[in-house]
């Protein structure tokens, strides 16, 4: 599967000075070394400019006395970053057991049908975003435990937790984000 | 978040989520003040640090996070004055499949966390400490972060805490979504900005070469809350609630097939597997019996409706007997489900009715361990892979005969051969499915 990852774009031209001081706080949470704000100054940067680019990998090393590779074997390891846009509102729907007992993969068809994405369409990981609508607007994606198994099923969408989500009801939350 | 908890059961004796559980109670530090807040620090500082270790062990503390190890055996590694610099890194990366109380602990309850992390710190001579929040609880790393500043400015963190001249840093360290991480040598490669492979054991102890090679101890959330109240109660109080090599209380979340699903504080030992499905949780849904529990997380071996185990209590006449015990009557504490052949691991309980098929419940847990392993030893990554393939292919296409035996024999050479505990978690899934309900995978072959 090749990866499809645009490397035209040059986010590190839009640092500005507001950007580059919250970096040099989180290097400052680390007085023994500066390494661990690999994953801080990531997550800085996904949430910033919604994905890492090469030039985002670079000025991250950069900071932190590291070679870009570094951070590149970070970012492809952990599922949560990404080298693409992705939807301005990602719906991550919980997978594992307890919410699958509750009809997770229902609701995750319900959520890809109501935002207009193909609901069998795979997400290939790698640094590649998850299925995002034409507009933009919208990623759905399937994860593993959201560590909320009581409130079965469960998703994440942007920074909240959405419980106890019925097939029915998912129209009405989606409808919220839009 | 929806509220899971309901008005405590009589069975339950809420100490963690004592304040939690109060419908004005809030995050903030005014309010956990007023509730009795950071006593047990204040009270801690005029100990001797060895005084708080020995109250943490005779308190017959276990670790919340899933191993069960003993709390104060862990601290008492640390040596106080040995001239190193020592962390406490609390693991706040809840994951395991059916566990989430450390979630409401993190969102709820902050300050208990940081009290408890503050009285551990003083006992181990620990200045920097890091809690690692998975990224899946955005909202939970800033509420801590505001507590640990609420701290700072009350003079419970920072420099000369409350006049002791002991001084305490407490950052929080956000994951990005492997469950690997919450492995505490994985976790402290992640926590140093590498790629979270485990480190193998020995000589990779997190008490003797943990964060930046230094003695470290790593604690999950909810162990680090129960040492203030040790502080508070004192240890004789707190260990008699539990059973004599478990002591306190254990939240057991309970998902899957029952009326009220949710997560019930009980003392160690209190109730039967019978008493917390039927009693607590209001029995399983209406028209249907049990067929399968997973008693402490998605690891923990799977046991069947039907079974009946065999295990050694004290007879009349104090001799050691077999006795007859079957599923429902096991009771809920480490020793007893480990004597059953599962965990109680992280309290994560799991229930399916007799509607749920087995092979697609394995194929579930398959996946997510197929996804979550590392990749760093081969057993692991192509096991777990292989293990996902075939059940898949089972609920497609239909097995063929050989599968329960190639499945058991991949399961078999991963267990043992890792340097991680991960492939003990991938692998018993698969080799308890198998054993306790071989029947759902003969009648899949075609």
């Amino acid at each position: 599967m090749p990866l499809m990852i645009d490397t035209t774009t040059r986010q590190a031209d839009a640092i500005t000075p507001e950007f580059a001081s919250e970096a040099q706080e989180l290097i400052s949470h680390y007085p023994v070394s500066k390494r661990s704000a690999s994953l801080p100054l990531l997550h800085l940067w996904q949430n910033h400019f919604g994905f890492i680019d090469d030039t985002g990998i670079e000025w991250i090393a950069a900071q932190l006395d590291l070679t870009p590779v570094n951070i590149l074997e970070l970012v492809t390891f952990y599922p949560w970053f990404r080298r693409e846009q992705a939807g301005k509102t990602v719906i991550r729907v919980c997978r594992t057991l307890a919410c699958a007992l509750a009809g997770s993969y229902e609701v995750k068809e319900k959520f890809c049908q109501a935002v207009g994405l193909d609901p069998h369409e795979e997400h290939h990981g790698f640094g590649c975003a998850p299925p995002t609508t034409a507009d933009g607007k919208f990623s759905v994606e399937f994860v593993e435990c959201l560590a909320s198994c009581g409130s079965a099923p469960v998703a994440l969408i942007n920074d909240d937790l959405v419980e106890k989500i019925s097939p029915s009801g998912v129209s009405a939350i989606v409808e919220k984000y839009k | 978040m929806a509220s899971l908890l309901q008005p405590p059961h009589p069975k339950e004796r809420r100490i963690i989520f004592g304040n939690i559980s109060k419908p004005s109670y809030g995050p903030d530090i005014e309010t956990y003040l007023a509730h009795g807040g950071y006593e047990s620090l204040k009270k801690a500082i005029t100990m001797k640090p060895a005084e708080i270790i020995d109250m943490v062990k005779a308190a017959n503390l276990r670790g919340r996070g899933g191993a069960g190890f003993p709390a104060g055996a862990k601290w008492s590694f640390i040596k106080y004055d040995d001239g190193k610099d020592h962390y406490i890194v609390v693991n706040g990366d809840e994951s395991e499949p059916g566990t989430f109380k450390d979630r409401y602990i993190l969102h709820e309850d902050p300050h208990q966390l940081i009290e408890g992390l503050a009285i551990a710190a003083f006992a181990t001579n620990v200045h920097l400490s890091y809690i690692y929040i998975r990224c899946e609880f955005p909202k939970a790393a800033k509420i801590v972060w505001n507590a640990i500043k609420e701290a700072h400015a009350k003079g419970f963190l920072g420099k000369n805490i409350l006049g002791s001249g002991f001084d305490l840093d407490i950052y929080v360290h956000q994951g990005a979504g492997a469950y690997i991480c919450g492995e505490e040598t994985s976790l402290l490669e992640s926590l140093e900005g590498k790629r979270p492979y485990p480190r193998i054991k020995p000589p990779y102890f997190p008490a003797v070469l943990g964060l930046y090679m230094k003695p470290t101890i790593v604690n999950n959330v909810e162990t680090i809350c129960h040492v203030k109240h040790i502080i508070a109660m004192g240890p004789e109080e707190y260990a008699k609630m539990g059973t004599p090599g478990d002591g306190g209380t254990r939240t057991m979340c309970v998902s899957g097939d029952v009326v009220r699903p949710g997560f019930y504080e009980l003392p160690c030992g209190a109730v039967t597997l019978g008493e917390l499905i039927n009693d607590i949780c209001g029995g399983l849904k209406p028209g249907r019996t049990l067929k399968a529990v997973i008693p402490g997380g998605s690891s923990a071996k799977v046991l069947r409706a039907s079974e009946v185990f065999k295990l050694k209590v004290k007879g009349p006449d104090g001799q050691m007997i077999d006795k007859e015990t079957p599923l429902l009557d096991l009771t809920m504490d480490a020793s007893t489900l480990q004597a059953a052949g599962t965990m109680v691991g992280s309290g994560g309980v799991m229930i399916m009715d007799d509607s749920r098929d087995m092979v697609w419940a394995l194929n579930n847990l398959n996946q997510f361990y197929a996804h979550e392993s590392c990749g760093q030893c081969t057993p692991c990554r192509e096991g777990s892979l292989w293990m996902s393939k075939v059940t898949t292919r089972i609920i497609d296409q239909g097995a063929r005969p050989d599968d329960a035996k190639n499945l058991k024999n991949i399961a078999d050479n991963i267990a043992g051969r890792t340097i991680c505990a991960f492939g003990e978690a991938c692998s018993w899934p698969t080799q308890s499915f198998l054993a306790k309900f071989p029947d759902e995978f003969e009648k899949r072959v075609v």
